[in-house]
Formats: structure tokens, sequence, C-alpha cells
């Protein structure tokens, strides 16, 4: 008989059921020596330059120091009570559908999940993880929503919310120009721009009520093209305009309207600038307004672990500094470590004890202390870091950093943010 | 007053940027009935190639005015490298199938490119920027505007001209609408229909890649940059009528200035804007601005 | 000679098994509910096909069912799945009815083009509804079945078996459909509409009957991934998520009812292995994938088995 097409597929799909159901036979699991962690974040896409890269290899940094041991100051112990962490990383693209069933996958395969840094994913995992008792650390996404909405044992997120990224743009911007009349932004249109946007108008509005709002932009995420929001932004008049783009919307419109003379005509505030100022900085002019999620990178506070772990990142990187997102994956697996030392547990299957431990915690980070005291002891809590840049020759500096504690800029347990900010930041 | 000046500038300048990525696919489609969706990767790969070979000029000090002409060089580098590979490598065992499955095809391309292109050249951003001020700026209506803006005008009115007369005035080009009209017809009559498709599908790369480059010195490079522009670029081309020249100049004019008019007195509408201009020119002219006549056969 | 329809005899076997499989196979439980989600939209979708007429606009139904589902179960507290079920299919079959009469008159890539259109209008509307969460969008309370919760709970099994039900009741009644005499129309009405008309059958009203019913099929689909998933957001309503039925319709072939399952089925396993195994180039992967199958099997993986079938 010919040997055909139809013949061949036959004998590769037959093959395909098999490789299929040898893995569906699991080995059962014996007390595994090495700690598998499972990591989420953007290999693919427009969020994996600006983000889900650097958060990535900020892992790879973490892990192998903490593996060889005493390598990390403050944290000496090798691993996790001396068991090795092993990463698991899987991308974190092709939507929450998509993200939800990848997750389901990774537990079965992995002791804990450490990821996710787009919001509408966070929200989607955040009951799933409970549902499956799977400690889940959330490190980068933004949105208040998640503890906000619902409590949770199984899930923690070691970085702070976005609302103190609006929220003290705002604060800095009336405090360095106290006569300003207009406002403007110009914000990506979906979820994380619209909620940026609301929570800086808010503030503004309580901090300066007469304030006008001259023109608020909105265009599609990933659109790229600004000519006509710019040129609308310049006939506004406004003496400021907020900026929540990110990666490369960011760096387009940093491209596009600088040489138009928006940053000379408007102080722009951009909250998350900070990830453009390496490749970008000698384009951004004197007096823009730039955050970076918290204390981190440039705002760092100095000390030994920020130091290390600059240097340990450079090193292997090609001398790229580190970003905040590598920052807010050091700050998730150094949480994780130090949860598990407190408890002192011996292996995973006494992750009730960890995440007890993890509860309330308290631990450094390299970008200074971090407290998990909010969403009864799940939400960390930082202070957040602004400053203005100048040029001093070819060197980009901050001048005017501003630093917000905590309290001041992040509604307190229980209340959500839009209200905290309408009630005029009652504590 | 002025205000409605700035936008008509801002809406000419998107337009063009529209009609520059439409063209190719019209051209693709008038005349090899594909749609391509791998458009969007060309014109990403043209913006990486550009980016590349210009970022590399400029790093060895030469003349920063010729990295225009390098740009349009990187663009016709990628068109006749992958035009030419994928058309014959692999769009020529499927011609003859369905629409529908040659859609799939260019898709499943479309993914394997945005994999290469991110094996070749990272997920770190690029950037080329200085070809974009370095011409300075006018002002026009109070409002600064870079010289450049108006290359692409000028790039997108050569573009869409050159190909108008091509297929007017030269014989090739009256060979080529002879097999838009009627392939079969074409190839009893001895038009080696193979060589057009070649060479269509090539220049249609090309002009995407031309596309991308042009826009590099804009935007940083970043993965997915091909993405956005698929969608934008089909609705061009259907709002003007599928195959028709004028009809995609029409079609990014229209586009370009009803989402200009909106950025400028209702931002909180652009989103719908192209939707919504695609949805009710379908509704009023089915067949887009400037259908063709089809002959059906009872 | 009458052709006698095994149809409806395959899928109740396919039902039988995978209830039976099921317990056995925990971990693959949620990738298949997904799949079957899936495969009902693209059901729908090949009642379409075999019309000659591509909708890239299903997700405007697929999003419509999930957000009435989530809408009724957040704020109206209804917990019955059936009824979530029931709800979403018909709110996006009154919806089709609408949208049909408009689209009716449409064809080829035009028709393709105005379905992504509203689709697209559809999703803008959601990003503006900041109620509703906007891209961010919410999640789906667990609903119950019988008294039991089944979903966002530990056991999948409950969540499988509804699933599996729910897609065998579609396929078979879809089956039915497609071998009555106006099902039987479809191929009639690609090849040509004019003749059809002569015969006295009205071609537009056999085009929105099945657009309605592709409409309502693409409404159960995200009905049940919204169940399945416990989130929904604008993102269904997305030109790429229309784009990823159309893909897998063609993937799977428009030969029987069964190939939509099939097809997405497979797909879903391709792309969650490439993302297990090749994270930096699970695209490469999958395009590769889709590509191979289209060369060796060019009506789709139906194809295959229908081809196994004949010979024997």
């Amino acid at each position: 008989m010919q040997r055909n097409a139809s013949h061949v597929l036959r004998a590769v799909l037959f093959a395909f059921c098999l490789v299929l159901v040898s893995t569906m036979v699991a080995t059962p699991g014996a007390a595994q020596q090495p700690v598998k962690v499972g990591v989420v974040t953007f290999l693919s896409g427009a969020a994996a330059g600006p983000f889900g890269v650097p958060a990535k290899q900020a892992a790879e940094v973490m892990v192998e120091a903490l593996n060889a041991g005493g390598k990390v100051p403050g944290y000496h112990a090798k691993g996790l009570n001396g068991a090795p962490i092993e990463l698991v990383i899987i991308d974190e693209a092709g939507g929450t559908t998509k993200q939800v069933t990848e997750y389901r996958n990774l537990a079965q395969r992995v002791d804990l999940v450490i990821g996710y840094i787009s919001s509408g994913d966070c929200l989607a995992i955040a009951p799933v993880a409970d549902e499956l008792k799977k400690l889940t650390i959330l490190f980068d996404c933004g949105t208040p929503r998640v503890f906000e909405d619902a409590s949770y044992k199984y899930l923690f997120r070691t970085g702070a919310t976005s609302t103190m990224d609006n929220v003290a743009s705002a604060m800095y911007v009336v405090e360095n120009k106290p006569g300003l009349k207009k406002i403007a932004g110009i914000n990506q249109n979906y979820a994380w721009g619209q909620d940026s946007w609301n929570d800086f108008v808010a503030t503004m509005k309580v901090l300066k009520p007469n304030v006008e709002i001259a023109t608020a932009q909105w265009p599609q995420l990933l659109s790229g093209q600004y000519g006509a929001e710019i040129s609308s932004l310049l006939s506004s008049g406004a003496d400021v305009v907020h900026s929540s783009f990110w990666g490369g919307d960011m760096e387009a419109f940093v491209l596009q309207a600088s040489p138009r003379g928006l940053f000379k005509k408007s102080t722009v505030v951009l909250t998350c600038g900070e990830t453009g100022m390496y490749k970008l900085g000698n384009q951004i002019p004197d007096g823009t307004i730039i955050a970076a999620r918290g204390p981190f990178d440039m705002y760092a506070p100095d000390s030994e672990l920020n130091r290390w772990f600059r240097k340990a990142y450079m090193d292997k990187f090609g001398g790229v500094p580190p970003s905040y997102p590598s920052y807010k994956m050091a700050q998730a697996l150094l949480g994780l470590k130090s949860a598990w030392e407190k408890s002192k547990v011996q292996s995973p299957a006494d992750m009730d004890k960890v995440i007890a431990s993890f509860e309330h915690l308290t631990f450094e980070g390299p970008g200074g202390k971090v407290t998990m005291g909010l969403g009864k002891g799940h939400q960390a809590v930082q202070g957040m870091v602004i400053g203005t840049v100048k040029h001093e020759g070819s060197k980009v500096t901050y001048v005017n950093v501003k630093h917000y504690p905590a309290d001041k800029v992040t509604p307190p347990e229980g209340v959500k943010a839009e209200d905290w900010i309408k009630s005029g930041f009652k504590k | 007053m002025t205000e409605f000046l700035a936008v008509l500038v801002d809406g000419l300048i998107y337009s063009s940027w529209l009609f520059l990525i439409a063209l190719g696919l019209t051209l693709i489609y008038g005349v090899m009935k594909i749609l391509n969706m791998a458009h969007g990767s060309f014109y990403a790969l043209g913006a990486y190639a550009a980016a590349s070979m210009v970022g590399y000029w400029l790093n060895h000090g030469h003349a920063p005015m010729a990295s225009y002409g390098i740009l349009i060089i990187a663009a016709v580098l990628v068109g006749v490298i992958a035009g030419p590979l994928v058309e014959r490598g692999l769009l020529r065992f499927m011609y003859g199938r369905d629409e529908m499955v040659l859609l799939l095809v260019t898709y499943a391309l479309f993914l394997i490119l945005e994999d290469v292109i991110k094996l070749i050249w990272g997920v770190d951003p690029y950037f080329v920027s200085e070809p974009y001020s370095l011409l300075g700026t006018i002002d026009i209506a109070n409002l600064t505007y870079p010289y450049y803006n108006f290359i692409l005008v000028g790039v997108a009115v050569l573009a869409g001209g050159a190909v108008a007369l091509v297929l007017q005035y030269t014989r090739q080009g009256k060979l080529l609408l002879a097999v838009i009209h009627d392939r079969e017809v074409s190839l009893a009559m001895g038009i080696n229909v193979s060589r057009f498709y070649l060479v269509t599908f090539t220049v249609g790369t090309a002009l995407a890649a031309i596309g991308g480059a042009l826009t590099a010195p804009t935007v940083s490079v970043v993965p997915g940059m091909g993405v956005e522009v698929i969608v934008l670029a089909f609705a061009v081309v259907v709002i003007g009528g599928l195959g028709s020249l004028q009809g995609a100049a029409l079609g990014a004019l229209i586009v370009g200035l009803v989402r200009s008019a909106a950025v400028h007195y209702l931002p909180q509408v652009e989103l719908f804007c192209i939707y919504t201009v695609m949805a009710l020119v379908l509704i009023f002219r089915p067949k887009g601005l400037f259908a063709a006549a089809e002959v059906r056969k009872i | 000679m009458t052709h006698t329809d095994k149809t409806p005899f395959i899928l109740l076997l396919a039902l039988v098994v995978l209830l039976a499989l099921g317990p056995f196979l925990p971990n693959w439980l949620f990738l298949l509910t997904m799949s079957l989600g899936k495969g009902l939209v693209v059901l729908g979708l090949v009642v379409l096909l075999r019309t000659g007429l591509v909708s890239f606009g299903q997700g405007l139904y697929y999003c419509v069912g999930a957000y009435a589902v989530g809408s009724l179960s957040q704020f109206a507290s209804v917990k019955n799945a059936l009824l979530l079920l029931l709800a979403g299919t018909l709110v996006s079959a009154i919806l089709a009815t609408i949208l049909g009469f408009l689209l009716a008159n449409y064809r080829g890539i035009f028709f393709a083009m105005l379905t992504l259109a509203l689709s697209m209008i559809v999703y803008g509307l959601l990003v503006k509804t900041s109620a509703l969460g906007s891209t961010d969008g919410f999640n789906v309370a667990p609903a119950s079945l019988l008294g039991k919760v089944i979903s966002g709970q530990r056991n999948q099994y409950p969540m499988f078996a509804l699933a599996c039900i729910v897609a065998f009741v579609a396929a078979v009644l879809t089956n039915s459909y497609l071998w009555t005499a106006l099902g039987q129309l479809s191929s009639a009405i690609r090849d040509n509409e004019i003749r059809v008309e002569y015969m006295g059958a009205s071609v537009r009203s056999a085009i929105h009957t099945k657009y309605v019913l592709a409409g309502a099929l693409a409404g159960l689909g995200g009905a049940v991934t919204a169940l399945a998933i416990g989130h929904i957001d604008p993102e269904m309503a997305y030109w790429t998520t229309s784009g990823e039925f159309v893909f897998v319709a063609i993937l799977g072939g428009t030969g029987s009812v069964i190939a939509p399952f099939l097809g997405a089925i497979i797909f879903e396993f391709i792309r969650t292995y490439a993302y297990q195994y090749s994270p930096n180039t699970w695209q490469l992967v999958l395009g590769t994938a889709m590509l191979l199958v289209i060369i060796f099997l060019p009506a789709g993986l139906w194809s295959a088995f229908a081809r196994l079938r004949r010979r024997t």
C-alpha cells in the first residue's frame, strides 16, 4: 500500500496521543528536593521589553545568588531553608482566558507561583489561587481592586498598588507648580490609563478645586501614532500634562512630542517613565517629572542590598541597569524567602505555615523596607518617590526628589481608593 | 480657525501613514486575491531592518542626511528578500485553494514571523530617531510640526502615483490589469501570471516595509508593532473597495480626517472612529467606495 | 441509496467516552472544558462557513453571552448554571436576530469586515464602561446545578460534564438542522445564490437564520467559558479573539459538526504544549503546526477522519 500524507498524519496523531497519555499518568510526587517556583511574565509582545524580560532576568539573578548562598546582603542562608529554588518560567501573553488555563496547568507542576503584570490577569487568577490552594505572589500588577473586591488566603501581592503613583504625582505637581491652572492628560484607553487619570484628577480636585481640565486624550493601547493628540495638547495651553503611558507607547510619545516643543510648553508627568530613562534619557528634556512605581532604580535608597543587586544584574546582563519590574520581582522573591525562613518549614507541603508567616510580614528589598500592611496582611505597602529630570552635561540626574510615606498616598485598610481620595485622604 | 487647520494637517499626516500601509495590501489583494495577514509582519520587518541599518550607519559616523536613503534601501531590501522567499517558498503551492485557507496560511506565517523577528532582534526597543528631528520643524496653525511628517505625506503621494502610473501607462502595468480582471484568460493568452504574482507580492511586501521603515524614526521599534496595523490596513482597504487604489487613498483620507477631528473635539470617541466609519461606509456602499463591477455567472 | 448519518451516534459515543474517562484525567478537565466552549463558537462559524460566509465578529456574541452570565450572576445573584447558560444563549440570539437584518445583505470580505466592525464597536463600548471594570472586566460568581456548586471548585468534573452535555446537545441539534432542507441550502447558496432564488428559496432568510444560529452558539460558548474561567473581560469581543475562532474553524474543517470540537481541542493542546515547552517561541511552534496541517490536510483535520471512514 502506498505511503501517503494521510498515513503519515495518522502515525503522527497516534504518536501525539501516546505522548499525551504518558504525560497524563503522573508520577506520584515524592518529596522533591528543590522548591519549584513558577514565574509568569511577558516574554512576547509589547510588554516583554519594558517589563516581562527585566522581571525574568531579575528572577534569574536572584535565584542564582540565593541558591549559592552567602551572596545576597541580609539573606545569607542558602535557597529556601536549604532547598534550592528551581524556576519554571512561562509567558503571560495570550489574554486572560488563556492565562487562567495556563495558571491551572502551571499549578500542577510547581509548588508556588510568582507573577502577573497585567491587572486583568491578576483579577482573574486571584480566586483560582484560593481554589487550587496554591501560594501565589502577584509582583507587579497595579489595580487596587484585587484586595478591595475580596479577601484571599493563598494570594499575596508584594508590590504596592498604582493608586499611590497618581496620588503622589498630583501632590508633587501641586507642591512644585503652585500657580498651575490647567491640566491635561494623555493616557491609553484601557483600565490602567483610565484608573490612573481618574486618580490623578480626583486628587487634583481635592488639592486644587478650581483646576481646569484642558483636554483628556485617549489614544488606543499600542497605537504608537500621537500626532493629532500632541497637537491637541499643544493647543490646550495646559500647565501640566499627565501620562501613564508605558513601554513603546511612552517612548513613541516622547519621540514625537519632544521636537514639537510639548515638554517646554507644559510640564509632563510620566508615571511609568523610569523604564525609558536608560535608552531615551537624552531625549527627555529638563523639567519632566518621572516616577518609577515606587522607591526603585534611581530612587532606591542606598543600601548594601541595592548596591549588590544593581551590580549583579548589570554584570549578568551587559551593563543594563535593573528597572522597576526587576526590583519588584526581586522584592517578591525576597518576601517569599523571608516568610519561608520565618516559618522554618522544611518542605513545600507545609505551605500553610509559610502563609501564616507571610501575613503582616516586614522585610527588606532592594528598594527598601516592604510591609504587608493591607488586604489583611496580604497586600504590600511602600512609599512613593518622584523626581524631576535635569541634565548635567551628558548625564541624567534627578532633582527635587520627594519621598511620600505610604500612609500619605495609600488608602487605609478596608477603604476603596476612589472613596479615600474623595474624602480628602481621611486616615 | 487655527484649530480646524490643525485638524486638517494632523488628518493629512495620519491619512498618509494609513495609505502607505494599505497600499501594499490592496495591491496584493487586487492581483492575487490573497488577504495577507502577514502584512503587519512585513511592516515590522521593515521597521526593524531600517532601525538596524540606520543605527549602524550613524554609529559609524556617516552622513546623517543619507539616513533617509538608507531607510528606503533597508525597506526595499526586506521586500526583495522576504517577498520572493515567502511567495516562492510557500504561497506558490497554495494558489487555487480557497481564499480562507490562504488567509489561514498568511496568519500562520504572521505567527512564525513574529517569533523570527523576536529571535533576530530580541525584545528590547530600537531607536532611530535622528532622521525625525534632523530636518527641523515648521510652524503651522500655531503648532510646531517636524518636516519629517511631510516627507511621509510626500512618499505616500509618490508611491500611490507611481503604482497608478505603472498600472495605467506601462505595458507591464496593462498586462497586470489583465491578470487582475481574469487570471485564466490571461494565462490562456500567454501572460506569465506566475511571474506577475511574484513581482506583485514583492512590491506589496516592499511597500509594507517602506511603511514600517518610515514609521521607525517616530516610534520605538518593539515586538508586536505589526499587529495593530493589520486591522487598520484591512479597514482602509475594505472602505475603499478591494483592489482599488483610489479607494484606498480616499478611504485613508476619510479615516484620517475623522480621527483627527475626534481627537481635537471629542477625544473619548477616538476608539470608535475607524470601525464606525467602516460600518457606515459598508451600510451605504456595501462593496466599499470604489466597488469594481463584478461579473457573475448564472 | 439513502445515506444514514452516523454523526449522532459518534457524538453519543464521544460523550460517553469523555464522561467515563473524565474522573481519571483530573489535570486535563479544565483544558477540555475550555476547548468545548471554544468548539461551540466554532460550530456556529462552521454553519456560516458552509454557506460561504466568514464572520470575523463571532467574538461579539461570545462576549455578550459571557457578560450576560457575568452580569446576572454578579448583579442579580442568579446561581443556576442552566439558567445562566440559557440566558447567555438567548441574549446572543436576540442580538444576532437584530444585527442579522443588516448583515444578511453582505457577502465575502465585506460581511467579514462588517461583523468585525460591529464587534469592535461593542468592544469600545465595554472599554468605556467603568462600571463593568473596563478592560479589567470582573469575576463571575460560582454557579450551581442541582444544589451543588459546580464552578470555581477544586473538582472540575461537574463543570466538565455540563460542558460535555451542552456541547453534545448543541452538536446534535445543529447536525439535525444541517440535514433539513434549509440546512442543506448552505452549499447551494455558497455555489450560486441566484439559482437558489430561482428555486424559490429565500437566500436572505436562510442566511439570517444561520446567522442567528451561529450567534446563539457563540453566546452559549461564551457562557460556558465564563462559568469555567470565572472571569470576563472585553477582550472577548476583540478582533483577534474572533480571528482565532475563524482559524480553528478552518483548521478543523467544515465536514462535520464534530470537526469544530476536534479542531478546538487539538488547537488548545498544541498551544498549551507550545507554552510549556518553548515559552520563548510558542508562536513559531503554533504557526508551524498550523502550516503543516494546512499543507497535508487542506480540508482541515476532519478530512483525515473522513477519509478513514470512507475507506472502511
